[in-house]
């Protein structure tokens, strides 16, 4: 895999943050290999500026915040919240070169939504709807890891759920997943795969938010939208009760968010979240939900972390593919179109095809 | 944030004239980028036999990635549109990556965009980007003859009644005032022009208490209130006296006289070529931005990297002042 080409387009609006994460600090993140400072206004609403002083390159995450403005920590130039400035030392005029980039930014759905790229194509209608969170019928929580590892590796990861069977086999795989067939499809901006495992025994985990005897039809939707979300839409029903025809409602599910953002070619911020449609009110199960994700996800990032360090030992090695990673690499396509459209002349990381 | 300055090569792949004194510089780098409004490339020029270099506005991309630059024919011209004029197609020419200096930002309520003669380079860019995302803007512009209106048709277009064209010949000015006094309390207004049109409107802004980081404008370094002459220059510290010729700065000649003078932007921003003037024979013609109005009326210094005299001579004392000595 090169990484003198693109991984990840830079127009295009990426999680940076939950929107917890956000408030009246300064918050270094590096999105798209563009290092950030974010903080809220006074009114509430957030910020991203480039993170660097125009003077002398300090981080600007490592001054401080004077009401809307960032004062930075090394000769106190001032940035007022567009990234223009507005206070030089020793001088009665303000140079009008003097600014830092500020980047498009909005908050939805619990997180903190940057754009790295034009800002002049930023359209807050291309933020993908994650309505769940905003729709109290659904409740849930989850977290941010920062995973060593191209972010392509985690929708791969995502893309292909038959390695539940062999990474979370203590919780939620087992044979029968791995033996069900599935069905990939795409969109111009989707790659989808559904997977129905029907009348068979649950894995542990399901079995116990589902709490009745019996085997089970299990389903998996896996919704990919470029360039990097992923919403799952999971669950069980007892058997023969009419899922697969629609009708879930003996059953439990879940919309599970995936999001890793990429911070350089070779690591990212994945930001998750398991939102349920049963026993909303429990804030306890809540808790447990996401503690048995941590260690389920705590799983996939061993994985994920050991293969990038393989695939960073063996350069000019590119994959071999299964039938079982149509899902990953109709995700990988839809993600190169947006490489190359913003890249005419470039030739995106293509590593398969 | 500045960029290094790495230059690469780009072809001329096309030359447009678009009115009697500006032209269209179709330039294909061997590098893709991209070019955000406001943005501008240096370029490699040669100028009596010295390699210099100066900045132009990126005023739109092709779709091939090529760059578009204006470039006016100045009779005062310290060189540069000279030789950017003498390109054929197929020449090479040294550029460095664009770079933007005078961003504009999305998301105000409300833009004035007013450019002055060549200064319609970025603005025309901006204007294209705010149209398209249909953002409220007016705009302003404003040359000595309808002829000299480079892209007025386009802006028509793109604008329809929210640009307003000016010209001396027409005797038609900006009522400047009352264009600020109308834009919302958190608009924003960009210009780019001749010094004495951006000081007008700087001193307006101020007067009417906006916020200084709501006002964005970008300098070419090169225009006064004066047109260029010739002048003296005397550095009795160092019993120096030069003839600073009218296409030439006082940097460049004390420089190459042998004083020590640092400097950084060359277009009157940073300060750092500022030296004492210690007596004026003549009017100084302060082309800076870096001072106050109040200091360039007090005369005690002036940015050599731009201003002049209008005729005459003055004194300056550079920052040599020998090696003292620390153990008497």
């Amino acid at each position: 895999m090169s990484t003198s080409n693109p991984t990840f387009p830079l127009n295009a609006w990426y999680v940076a943050a939950w929107d917890a994460e956000v408030g009246r600090t300064l918050l270094a993140r590096t999105i798209c290999n563009k290092e950030m400072v974010f903080y809220r206004r006074l009114n509430g609403t957030p910020v991203a500026l480039a993170d660097a002083c125009w003077h002398r390159l300090l981080p600007l995450s490592v001054g401080r915040l004077e009401g809307d403005e960032v004062v930075c920590g090394y000769h106190g130039l001032k940035f007022n919240d567009a990234g223009r400035c507005t206070h030089m030392p020793s001088q009665e005029t303000l140079n009008p070169s003097a600014c830092v980039h500020s980047f498009p930014v909005v908050e939805r759905h619990r997180f903190v939504w940057v754009w790295p790229g034009d800002p002049s194509k930023a359209d807050p209608a291309l933020i993908p709807d994650l309505g769940w969170f905003d729709d109290p019928a659904w409740a849930g929580d989850g977290r941010m890891t920062e995973v060593a590892a191209d972010y392509r590796l985690v929708i791969d990861n995502l893309m292909d759920l038959t390695h539940e069977t062999y990474v979370h086999a203590s919780s939620i795989g087992n044979e029968a997943l791995a033996e069900a067939p599935f069905e990939p499809s795409h969109g111009e901006r989707t790659a989808t795969i559904t997977r129905w495992v029907l009348n068979e025994e649950a894995p542990a985990f399901w079995a116990a938010q589902l709490n009745k005897p019996g085997p089970v039809d299990r389903w998996q939707y896996i919704h990919f939208l470029a360039p990097a979300t992923i919403v799952l839409d999971v669950g069980v029903a007892p058997a023969g009760t009419g899922a697969p025809e629609g009708d879930r409602s003996e059953g439990v599910s879940m919309w599970v968010v995936h999001i890793p953002t990429p911070s350089t070619e070779k690591s990212c911020y994945y930001f998750w979240c398991h939102l349920r449609n049963y026993r909303v009110g429990e804030q306890g199960l809540t808790r447990r939900i996401m503690e048995a994700a941590v260690g389920i996800l705590r799983e996939d990032e061993d994985v994920i972390e050991a293969q990038q360090r393989a695939i960073d030992k063996n350069p000019g090695r590119d994959f071999n593919n299964l039938n079982i990673d149509a899902g990953s690499l109709w995700a990988r396509r839809r993600i190169n179109d947006m490489i190359v459209k913003e890249n005419p002349q470039q030739i995106p990381a293509v590593s398969v095809e | 944030m500045r960029n290094l300055s790495v230059w690469h090569e780009a072809q001329v792949i096309g030359i447009q004239n678009i009115t009697p004194t500006v032209r269209e510089i179709h330039l294909q780098p061997a590098a893709m980028e991209s070019a955000q409004p406001g943005s501008h490339i240096n370029v490699k020029v040669m100028i009596d036999d010295r390699p210099d270099h100066r900045s132009y506005s990126v005023v739109r991309q092709l779709d091939n990635g090529g760059l578009v630059i204006a470039v006016k024919q100045l009779p005062d011209s310290r060189g540069g549109s000279r030789y950017m004029w003498t390109l054929e197609p197929g020449a090479r020419v040294s550029v460095t990556p664009a770079a933007c200096d005078f961003e504009l930002s999305y998301g105000a309520p409300e833009y004035l965009l007013i450019a002055g003669g060549i200064g319609i380079t970025p603005i025309f860019a901006m204007a294209r980007a705010l149209a398209s995302r249909g953002e409220k803007v007016r705009m302003l512009y404003a040359a000595r003859s309808r002829e000299e209106l480079a892209y007025a048709e386009e802006l028509r277009a793109l604008l329809d009644d929210s640009v307003q064209l000016f010209t001396d010949a027409d005797g038609t000015h900006m009522d400047i005032a009352a264009e600020i006094e109308n834009l919302h309390p958190k608009g924003e207004l960009y210009i780019c022009g001749p010094l004495g049109l951006m000081e007008a409107v700087r001193g307006q802004w101020r007067a009417q208490g906006r916020e200084p980081a709501g006002l964005h404008y970008e300098t070419f370094g090169s225009s006064g209130r004066h047109p260029s002459g010739p002048f003296t220059v005397k550095v009795p510290r160092l019993g120096l006296e030069v003839n600073v010729p009218k296409d030439r700065s006082i940097l460049d000649v004390l420089t190459e006289a042998g004083v020590e003078v640092l400097s950084d932007c060359r277009r009157g921003e940073c300060g750092l070529c500022a030296m004492d003037v210690t007596s004026i024979n003549g009017e100084i013609d302060h082309r800076d931005v870096f001072f106050s109005e109040e200091q360039h009326s007090e005369n005690k210094q002036l940015c050599t990297c731009v201003s002049r005299l209008v005729s005459g001579s003055i004194a300056v004392d550079p920052a040599w002042k020998g090696d003292p000595e620390l153990r008497k």
